[in-house]
């Protein structure tokens, strides 16, 4: 039997209001070291709320969920951070480079606080950059990096420190259809490689090309294919 | 394993740079503000504390032992004249280290018997003992002073500003002058007294060449005194009824150096003034710095959402943007020292002054601005802590 990774049990959110918004109600999901799962849903679907459950970036209001082995529901926000720090990589629609610095100071960022020298975290960002192909984009700053480059930038951030699972939120939201493309190849390739991954898109073509599809609709899951 | 969220010291100093590098323009900005303030703060302090030591100086080297003793203070008297046997009467005060007396003669003195006699120029003719320069501290720009001498000669000293009125500052030992029907040889040519100014402005003779020529009957009109200066107190104290034992109550005692001590804590009065400015601009500053972060933190929340999403603890996030506006106010800080000293340095400079700048204005400047950096950092330091990190990051 394969590890799990990340798993959540009757995952409620809500949020305030008359009458509440219930974000989630009752997901139970397993994911397993070494899959790559795509989570769609139209907007409002809750999938959002459900990724930043699983990142631990936000808490639920029922439920658990366990990240690494770790019930996270009731540590303390700073050892939330510790998680996040230790065994969660993030990609985001919007990239988030630091403007004025270099692509491998940004991937380096992704092990800042891990209390990991910077010297080290240097080499460890030139490793990620090669498994990206932007090796000899390095010392580039980001603006002077493509969109599709800035988001493959953002991938090395998110598995520069080998974090036990990767959480991308629409990575390729803000992508042309050939950077789209490239980006999700490079997903492929690095679950291909070990990495266990979860991407959040509408997008169902780019969902296609995962080998799990979860798809959610009103705060609840309403179907979970694996393919064939 | 235990997971633990660390930044390392050099690093938290990176991030805290982060912002001061991603917009230059405005962190120089903010920081101007708090190198107003240091630097006027610094400069008051420089330059009070500069021309203060030029004052001590002056002090010091004039002596604060010198009394002048005058005629006058009852009213409907007039007279202005002392009596005739008050220097004689005086030196003999046993902490009194020289005496020297001054009258005067109704005359006015011309450069040439050519001058019509109403163009006097304000100058006025004096008679002063020979002790009169020792007394006094002065020094003589040219020639000699004054000598007792069993033969009154026609000759005169001259002060300064009355050698400039009188066109003969480039003494070749050959200049005479007018007074009062006579010509009288200039021996020499004084320096300004800082102690007497009223002196600058005359022309002095011996009283023995005054009582020949005009009749002079040895009446002070005031007489300058050196004493020791443990002594002063009670000096000051006898002077009026040994100067004039009938009258005492006429007979004004004053201590010219009096007048640069006042000026010296008059100065203090405004460097605390000036320095309440300084501060009000230094508080400007840092409510700038304050205003700057917030609209930072307001900006880069999708960085502190990504910065939660990597590890960061809120002491983290907090940590950063207290770092920031610390960096901010000390760049500030130190710009303002070294303005602050420049500036006094320069206008000590025209001043003739020893630039001294005091280690208190130094470190004081750097302490107040790190303390206004801390407290301008703050709050914006707490709001950026306290964004949830899904909320920062949808916003972004």
């Amino acid at each position: 039997m394969t590890d799990v990774v990340l798993s959540t049990e009757g995952l409620e959110k809500s949020y305030p209001g008359t009458p509440p918004v219930r974000a989630l109600r009752g997901v139970d999901l397993l994911i397993e070291a070494g899959e790559a799962v795509a989570i769609v849903g139209p907007s409002g679907s809750g999938k959002s709320t459900l990724l930043h459950m699983m990142g631990t970036l936000d808490r639920p209001s029922a439920g658990s969920i366990s990240v690494a082995g770790r019930q996270v529901q009731d540590l303390t926000d700073s050892e939330l951070s510790a998680v996040r720090a230790n065994h969660i990589g993030f990609v985001f629609q919007q990239f988030h480079l630091l403007p004025g610095y270099s692509a491998r100071d940004n991937v380096a960022d992704g092990v800042l606080y891990r209390g990991i020298e910077l010297e080290e975290r240097r080499e460890m960002a030139d490793r990620a950059l090669e498994l990206v192909h932007l090796q000899d984009r390095a010392g580039h700053v980001a603006e002077k990096l493509s969109g599709g480059e800035r988001q493959r930038v953002a991938v090395a951030r998110a598995i520069v420190g080998r974090p036990d699972i990767i959480l991308a939120d629409e990575p390729t939201g803000n992508l042309d259809s050939k950077s789209s493309a490239a980006v999700v190849d490079l997903l492929r390739d690095l679950n291909d490689g070990g990495m266990t991954l979860v991407i959040i898109t509408h997008d169902l073509e780019v969902a296609g090309e995962f080998p799990r599809m979860v798809e959610l609709r009103d705060g609840e899951i309403i179907s979970d294919r694996r393919a064939a | 394993m235990s997971d633990r969220s660390a930044l390392r010291p050099s690093d938290a100093m990176r991030v805290s740079l982060v912002g001061i590098k991603t917009r230059t323009t405005r962190a120089i900005l903010s920081a101007l503000g708090i190198t107003i303030g240091i630097a006027s703060m610094v400069a008051v302090l420089g330059l009070s504390e500069s021309s203060k030591s030029d004052l001590i100086a002056s002090l010091d080297r004039l002596g604060t032992n010198l009394l002048v003793v005058e005629a006058g203070g009852g009213i409907g008297f007039g007279s202005g004249t002392l009596l005739e046997t008050a220097e004689d009467m005086v030196s003999r005060i046993g902490p009194v280290e020289s005496v020297a007396a001054v009258g005067s003669v109704e005359a006015n003195v011309y450069r040439t018997d050519l001058v019509p006699s109403t163009r006097s120029g304000g100058l006025s003719v004096k008679v002063a003992s020979p002790t009169l320069l020792d007394t006094l501290g002065g020094s003589m720009a040219e020639g000699r002073f004054l000598i007792d001498s069993p033969d009154p000669l026609p000759v005169v000293v001259v002060g300064s500003v009355a050698a400039d009125r009188l066109g003969i500052a480039d003494f070749d030992g050959s200049a005479m002058l007018w007074v009062e029907d006579q010509w009288f040889g200039v021996i020499g040519i004084m320096d300004s007294l800082e102690l007497a100014g009223n002196l600058d402005r005359s022309v002095l003779m011996t009283e023995a060449t005054a009582a020949t020529i005009f009749d002079y009957e040895g009446i002070p009109e005031s007489l300058y005194i050196r004493s020791q200066p443990e002594f002063i107190d009670s000096v000051i104290e006898v002077l009026p009824a040994t100067a004039d034992p009938e009258n005492p109550d006429q007979v004004q005692v004053a201590r010219p150096t009096d007048a640069l001590e006042a000026r010296a804590a008059a100065e203090g009065a405004f460097t605390a003034l000036f320095l309440g400015l300084g501060l009000v601009a230094l508080v400007v500053g840092g409510v700038g710095v304050a205003n700057v972060m917030v609209i930072s933190v307001l900006e880069r929340r999708g960085e502190i959402g990504l910065r939660r999403a990597l590890g960061a603890t809120r002491r983290h996030v907090a940590v950063q943007f207290l770092g920031e506006a610390l960096i901010l106010a000390t760049i500030g800080g130190v710009a303002g020292v070294a303005l602050g000293a420049g500036v006094t340095a320069a206008y000590s400079a025209t001043r003739g002054w020893t630039t001294l700048v005091p280690a208190i204005a130094i470190w004081g400047g750097l302490g107040a601005s790190l303390l206004i950096g801390a407290i301008a950092g703050l709050y914006p330091a707490r709001r950026a802590a306290r964004l949830a990190p899904t909320e920062a990051l949808r916003s972004a």
